[in-house]
This record gives structure tokens, sequence and C-alpha cells, in this order.
């Protein structure tokens, strides 16, 4: 058995900066991922990211990705262990693992679960056509193996991601033949919408895709336009020749662990779905299980970072293995989060936040 | 912001009205229009310019407010803003032809001399443009700056460009 100081389950944003806060005071500390390579979802990001300079604004995600790995890397009280993923975590402290086909346990003073998100999937007829894509697949064909996943995109979901990921397909060559969007308005930053739509993109609001059709892969979707009540107006079918269609109809917390590891679990859909019950230090109601990043309510890479750093520090303090200047560090991170959910795209997660505070541990 | 815009992506006449320098400061040479309308939390644009023409936000939220006055149009928040959002306007290039500098993020970058088609905001082609220069440096961080040479009447509309022969997609 392994035995560590905090255990950092999960290698995106939110837990390379957990791992780096979780260090900081002298504590041991151990980082697993599933892949092969740490950065979670920054190694796909290929666009320049958004918040201040404190959380890297400018600068694109995949670089974000090399900075912190790098300094994590250089961190010799870090363990990482990579190609691991993390099965069960139990009362005692121990969490289960299969590392390299190989089973092992890990014992830990704390943990901080920061395992990302899902995306969501959307039914219609034909989706299981070869040919229909989640975003993230499609964003690690291009911009972690470079393959182009086909010739012309059909995007579902004008989000932040369908945005980007339709300006990413452009960017590798491949045509966007329109972006449908159930809801009347976009969802995502109107900056993202205004790149797509000045290279030409078509993005349909309150229209929705009807079927994939296609004899052995996508040929072509069906699309329709939507009435107030979100029910297809009939007569406004429309055939559109594709041989991708990519859905980016958000994503939802990946929170099987804290399940398994019997946290209290609450349903809050403006943070994406079921998340855990946590206090403001994002602590669980199993006291030594922490969360951070999007499987503590869907956001962006600068508040998982920011979160990182508030579970890390906080760890670190309830195990006596805390930096010195710990309360400031605590204090400047919760500041930092106010300020990136202050404004009107920061009100879902006001509200899912007030939610959960709303309920008792 | 307008409605509209939310619908559609494409800011209209009375979005860009409300961010567009005024006649006497265009005529008097280079300088950037923010055509960035939603308050999200970016602020890049404030914190890199040289000469401190973009307030500094008191919110990572704010929209940006640009000092004209202070702008010299040398581009460096065009190639800093995450949002490709801002351009800059010369109408003082030529007796007919206005200069834009515009954020490019597509391979291959175009030369200085080539000829493009050029599109406004809806992605429509509504003519010609000269590719004059084009600025790469590792400061830009791989967005590049391309500078156009388009008619003056277009300069208000012209906001991206496809290569001469190349495809419209
Ligand atoms: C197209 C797109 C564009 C985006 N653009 C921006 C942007 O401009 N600005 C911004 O701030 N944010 C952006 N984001 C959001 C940002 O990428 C995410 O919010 C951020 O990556 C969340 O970080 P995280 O650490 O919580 O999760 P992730 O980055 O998802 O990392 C989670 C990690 O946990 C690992 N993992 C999961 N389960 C297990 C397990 N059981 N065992 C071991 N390891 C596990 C996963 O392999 C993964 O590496 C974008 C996202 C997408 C998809
Ligand atoms: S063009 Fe130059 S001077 Fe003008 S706002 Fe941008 S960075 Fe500042
Ligand atoms: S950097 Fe660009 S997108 Fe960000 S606030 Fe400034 S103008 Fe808007």
């Amino acid at each position: 058995m392994k035995t560590v100081d905090i255990c950092v389950i999960g290698g995106g944003p939110a837990g390379l900066n957990a791992a780096l806060a979780a260090s900081s005071g002298g504590a041991s500390v151990l980082l697993l991922d599933n892949a092969d390579h740490l950065g979670g979802q920054l190694v796909k990001q290929t666009h320049m990211f958004f918040g201040s300079e404190r959380q890297q604004a400018g600068t694109r995600g995949i670089d974000i990705a090399v900075s912190l790995t790098t300094a994590v890397q250089g961190t010799p009280s870090i363990e990482v262990w990579l190609e691991t993923t993390a099965l069960g975590l139990y009362d005692d402290g121990v969490l289960t693992v299969e590392c390299l086909g190989e089973y092992r346990k890990v014992k830990a003073e704390r943990f901080v679960v920061a395992t990302g998100a899902s995306e969501k999937m959307l039914a219609f007829k034909g989706n299981d056509l070869p040919g229909v894509y989640g975003a993230g697949a499609v964003q690690t064909l291009m911009n972690v193996f470079g393959i182009k996943p086909g010739q012309r995109v059909l995007m579902v979901g004008a989000g932040n991601i369908g945005l980007i990921v339709s300006y990413q397909l452009l960017q590798a060559g491949v045509s966007v033949a329109a972006i449908v969007e159930g809801a009347p308005r976009i969802g995502g930053y109107l900056v993202h919408a205004a790149k797509v739509r000045r290279a030409g993109v078509p993005i349909l609001t309150s229209h929705t895709i009807l079927e994939a059709y296609g004899q052995d892969s996508v040929e072509g979707a069906v699309i329709c336009q939507l009435d107030q009540a979100w029910q297809p107006i009939k007569g406004t079918e429309q055939k559109i020749p594709v041989d991708v269609i990519c859905l980016a109809v958000g994503l939802s917390p990946l929170s099987d662990l804290l399940w398994q590891a019997d946290c209290r679990m609450l349903y809050i859909p403006e943070l994406g779905g079921h998340v855990a019950w946590r206090d403001e230090s994002l602590r669980t109601s199993q006291p030594y299980i922490f969360i951070a990043g999007d499987v503590a309510g869907i956001e962006e890479a600068s508040s998982a970072m920011v979160e990182g750093l508030l579970a890390g520090y906080v760890a670190t303090l309830d195990i006596g293995l805390a930096p010195s200047d710990v309360s400031e560090r605590i204090r400047a991170a919760r500041e930092q989060l106010v300020e990136l959910r202050s404004g009107p795209e920061g009100e879902k997660t006001r509200l899912g936040l007030a939610a959960v505070q709303g309920e008792a541990r | 912001m307008e409605k509209e815009l939310k619908r559609t992506g494409v800011p209209d006449n009375r979005d860009v009205d409300s961010v567009y320098p005024g006649k006497e400061r265009l005529a008097s040479g280079a300088v950037a229009v923010l055509e960035c309308f939603q308050r999200i939390p970016c602020n890049p644009c404030a914190t890199c310019c040289p000469r401190k023409a973009i307030k500094a936000f008191h919110d990572i939220n704010d929209l940006p407010i640009i000092d004209w006055e202070k702008c010299n149009g040398c581009a460096i928040c065009v190639a800093n803003c995450p949002g490709l959002a801002i351009f800059v306007i010369d109408e003082n290039y030529s007796p007919t032809e206005a200069l834009l500098k515009l954020p490019y993020e597509f391979v291959p970058l175009p030369r200085a001399g080539d000829e493009v088609k050029v599109l406004n905001r809806a992605g429509q082609e509504v003519g010609v443009g000269r590719v004059v220069r084009v600025q790469n440096p590792p400061s830009f961080d791989r967005t590049a700056v391309v500078h156009l040479a388009v008619l003056k009447e277009l300069a208000r509309e012209v906001r991206f460009f496809i290569l001469g022969g190349a495809e419209g997609e």
C-alpha cells in the first residue's frame, strides 16, 4: 500500500493546482490521472483563454497545461502516476486504483477529487451512426492526434464549446455547414460567435437536429426550427449534407467516485447535474474528501485552477502541513473565485452555489 | 447590447455605432475599435496596451473603455484579445484606401502583396483587399495581425478575409 499525506485524483487544471498547493507546505502528494499525460481538458484547447492574468488569460489552454505540468514535475514532493484510474474511495482513507493493468491501494490523510466532467448525449434518430461525435472526441482527434474528423460538420450546440470547436474545425481546414442551437439565444460568449460568423458559419438558433441519415455512416442531418415551447415546427425540416455531426450539448460532473464514497449528493441543474455537497472550502460531507473543478460544478479552467488551490491549501491546514502564509493564500483564492463569478455569465454558478449552501451537510 | 446580437452573433449597425470612433478621430490616423459587447470575465486588452489607452478594469467583467486620443493603433491588443474582437482602422492610409489590422489564426498565412476576398461580420464576401504586411512575432503568440488595404467605404464592414483562389470554407 502506498501512503501519502494528500492524494489528488485527476490531473486537469484543478488537480494540477491542487497538487501544487497541497505540496506547498511540505506534505507528500500523489497525483493520479487515467490519461497518459497531465493537463486534462487543457491539452485540447488551442485558443487563448479568458480570465485575468492571474489565471493566465490570453494564454492558450495547451500552454497553461505545459506550465502547470512543468511546475508539478519540478516539485519533488509530488509523485505522479499516469494511466491510473481511481476505482473506489473508502471511509478508512484508502483509495483503490488500477495502474497499467495492476491493482494498487493508496492511503492518504486527505483526498482532492478533480475528475472533471463527461459529455452529455442527445437523443435523435440515427445518433448511433459512425460520424456522430461528441465535441470532446472531435477536439481530441484534431488537436491531440492531428486527425481531421471529416470534411463537413454540423455542430449541435452554440455554447462556448460548440463555438470554439467549430472555430478549431475551420482552423483544421474542415468546413462547418452550420451550428444549430435549440435555445433562441447563443449561449456561448458573443466574441466566440462573432469569430465563426465572420468566417461564414451560420448559427441557427431555435433549431435542432431531428435525425442523422446515411447507409453505413453519416451522410447528412435533418434539422428543423423549434417554436417557443421547443416543439419542432412542421414544414421547416431541411437536409444538410455532412459527414460529421458534432454534439456540444453540455457536460455533467464526473462524480461516480463521490457517489461511491457516500458523499452527500445534490441535483443542481445550474452546476451541470449531480454534484457533491461541499462547504465554502470545497470539503464534502465526507470530511477527508475535497472537490475542485468541473466535478464540483461545470465552469471554466480559470475557476477550476483557483478551486484546486483552495482545496489544496485547506487540506494542508487539516494535516498541519500548511505553508506559513496559508490564510493569506486561502483568502486570495476565495477573492478570485468571487471575482470570476461576479459577472452576468457567472450567474448560473452563483445560483447553483447558493442552492448548495442552502442545503445542510 | 442588442437582443439581435444574442440571436445571430453578428453585431449590427447600432452595436457597431456604440463602439466606433468619431469621424475626426478616424481621419487623424490608426485607431483601435473594440467590438466587445458582452460582460465576460476577461481583461487582457486593458493589461497589454503599452499606452494605457484601455482603462484599467475595476471588475474583470467590465466592458473595455478606450481613450482614442491615447491609442496609436499599434495593434498589440489585436493580437492579445482572446475574443479576437479588436481591429485597428487607419483611414489615412491612402486617398482611396483604408488600412485594416485584423487578427488571423489560420494557415497558411497570407503574404504581403496577396490579393484576398474580404468578408463582412456575417461572412459575406463584400469585395477584395490587398495584404500589405503580416505581423507574427513570438510576442503575438500565434495570433498574426494582417494589415489589409481595402476601399475606404469598406473599412467599417470588413472583418475577415479568405485567401484569393481558396474555397469559401
Ligand atoms: C472546447 C472547450 C473550450 C474551453 N475553453 C475554455 C476557456 O476558454 N477558458 C476556460 O477557462 N475554460 C475553458 N474550458 C473549460 C475547461 O477546459 C474546463 O473547465 C477545465 O478543464 C476543468 O478542469 P478540471 O481539472 O476540473 O477537469 P479536466 O480538465 O476535465 O481534468 C480531469 C482529469 O481527471 C481525469 N480523471 C477523470 N476520472 C478519473 C479517474 N477515475 N481516475 C483518474 N483520473 C481521472 C481525466 O482524465 C482528466 O485528465 C473549455 C472546455 C472545452 C471542452
Ligand atoms: S492599438 Fe495599441 S495603443 Fe491602441 S489600444 Fe491597442 S494596444 Fe493600445
Ligand atoms: S480582451 Fe477582447 S474579449 Fe477580452 S474584454 Fe478586452 S476586448 Fe473584450
